[in-house]
């Protein structure tokens, strides 16, 4: 790992500052729709959850959402776009630039978009009145964590993954349960305890509680364990892209 | 002269497939060295071993003095690759792609700028600065790609299939590029199936097929040594030829090669051997009468079967 990292990074930069009109404008709307149906059409049906409104409720979740699918779009079509058709890796590999440097550059601009991201959501839940705490500035670096843990899982599927439509199986069958069972439509408190076990395997769900606590300054210590299982695995798993595309670019 | 790249013995193998068996070769400095062979020769991978993307499997392999089993990027920042294929980024403009390239060599962006400049001006693309790369014809892109492998002052250039897919104009547009390149004392390593790619631009070559060199040398010492100066092309496919042909040829001190669609008949006297053409049963208008040439070493060595 070298200062090359951070050139693969002011790249990837580069090419945001052009692209980023066409590039976020579209990913923002999802979550916008959500809000809305979610948010205001199933939330006059639902009275207060955990002592707040359902579209705070929902609101706030959506932020670790939102930053969730930035860094898997991120790190899957982006990443696989560079490294099968555009060869950019290749390109880079030419020079004294090494396949850690590439992976790394492309997480760490996975979580930069994870933070744009969940950014755009957070000003926009805030403009509503749905933040309550100064507490919720936590959240943009919090963002870059959970950022870079979701890229790290989406480019390891990546440097095994041979065809762009193999992509789908990663969304629908991981990204999106994680997405509807996170917490975030409704409180898994609610279901059998055994679900809620299963619940602290998703890791969206323990950014949704950090994101959530944050936004309504219910701090309590407890919060730390959900940060610390999210670096804990994001540096073991980091490795593993690395190995992996190693594996792939260099015969 | 001293040597900057010595391969003993080089190996690589995917699985059961040995894509490269056991060469040897020595470049010396200053000087354009080839690689002549077929497609799956073992030229892309004897490339991809000296610029990082393959490991070398056994044998020696030593580059600017030191010798690597994965070329480390000290070695790699003293290269400038132009791969076979194409690999600009399109997301940048043709400038941004040479400064995005020049970031990782660690040059500072005045500077950058100004050998970016310089290069596009001599490759010929300083009008195309802004332009996007999608935009490029091929021959333009395959200019920016040298332009590209030059940003770092490389002491080797290593250009695989450097004109393969362009137009004639484009392709000695490049030649025209190499050759200044090679004037300024860089040295130059090139892969082609283009024979007269091989004997415009290098100094040294080596013919490869299956992994293994067959020959080496100047492209006029091959022609001269390896094969009689004179030949008789004979355009009929191996199954149309008149029977015995061979060993009537052999008797008038010609060599026969049969390839699947033509047959050469190499020679000392091509002369006195046309005139026996009715003789040996052919039709001198499906018959060539030529000075042999690079081609018909490459020929001979990769796919003719000598007659026998």
């Amino acid at each position: 790992m070298t200062i090359n990292v951070w050139r693969v990074f002011r790249r990837h930069l580069n090419v945001l500052k052009k692209t980023w009109l066409n590039n976020l404008m579209f990913n923002f709307i999802e979550p916008f729709l959500y809000l809305l149906a979610m948010g205001f059409g199933l939330g006059n049906l639902v009275q207060e959850v955990d002592g707040i409104s359902y579209l705070q409720f929902i609101g706030l979740g959506m932020i670790a959402s939102s930053a969730m699918w930035a860094a898997t779009f991120e790190a899957t079509y982006g990443s696989f776009v560079r490294l099968h058709y555009q060869k950019t890796y290749h390109a880079m590999l030419a020079t004294p630039a090494t396949v850690a440097d590439i992976v790394l550059g492309d997480l760490l601009f996975a979580a930069l978009k994870s933070l744009i991201f969940g950014t755009v959501i957070l000003f926009v839940v805030t403009a509503i009145g749905l933040v309550h705490s100064v507490w919720a500035l936590l959240i943009f670096p919090f963002m870059l964590i959970h950022g870079f843990f979701f890229a790290t899982v989406a480019l390891t599927f990546t440097s095994w993954c041979k065809h762009i439509d193999y992509f789908n199986y990663y969304i629908t069958l991981f990204s999106t349960p994680l997405f509807l069972f996170s917490g975030i439509f409704f409180p898994l408190n609610t279901l059998p305890a055994w679900a809620q076990w299963l619940a602290w395997l998703n890791p969206l769900f323990h950014s949704v509680e950090v994101v959530r606590s944050l936004g309504l300054g219910r701090l309590e210590p407890f919060l730390l364990v959900h940060v610390i299982i999210l670096i804990a695995l994001s540096i073991l798993l980091a490795w593993l892209p690395i190995r992996m595309m190693e594996k792939r670019l260099i015969q | 002269m001293t040597s900057i790249i010595k391969a003993k013995n080089l190996y690589k193998r995917y699985g059961d497939f040995t894509a490269v068996n056991g060469i040897d070769f020595c470049i010396d400095e200053g000087e354009c060295f080839g690689f002549l062979g077929p497609n799956g020769a073992g030229k892309s991978t004897t490339m991809r071993m000296l610029y990082g993307l393959s490991r070398v499997d056994a044998g020696e392999l030593t580059i600017l003095g030191e010798k690597i089993s994965l070329t480390p990027p000290a070695i790699k920042a003293q290269l400038g690759i132009v791969p076979q294929e194409d690999n600009l980024d399109p997301d940048l403009t043709v400038m941004e792609n040479l400064l995005a390239h020049a970031r990782f060599y660690g040059i500072p962006s005045s500077e950058a700028e100004a050998k970016s400049k310089e290069l596009l001006e001599f490759m010929g693309l300083d009008v195309k600065s802004d332009d996007d790369v999608e935009s490029l014809s091929g021959g333009l892109k395959r200019r920016l790609v040298i332009a590209r492998a030059l940003i770092n002052e490389p002491k080797i250039v290593i250009l695989d299939e450097p004109t393969t897919g362009l137009d004639p104009a484009a392709r000695h547009l490049v030649w025209q590029k190499l050759r200044q390149l090679k004037e300024r004392g860089i040295s130059l390593l090139l892969t082609t199936h283009y024979m007269e790619e091989a004997s415009q631009l290098c100094d040294r070559l080596v013919i490869i097929n299956q992994g293994k060199i067959l020959a080496e040398g100047s492209p006029d010492w091959l022609v001269q040594t390896l094969i009689p100066p004179e030949v008789i092309q004979v355009n009929l496919p191996s199954t149309s030829l008149p029977t015995g042909l061979v060993e009537r040829v052999k008797e008038l001190k010609a060599h026969p090669v049969i390839l699947p669609e033509m047959t050469f008949l190499f020679t000392p006297a091509g002369d006195q051997l046309w005139e026996q053409l009715s003789s040996l049963g052919l039709n001198p208008r499906s018959c060539i009468h030529r000075p042999s040439n690079l081609e018909d070493v490459y020929l001979t060595l990769t796919g003719g079967n000598l007659g026998q």
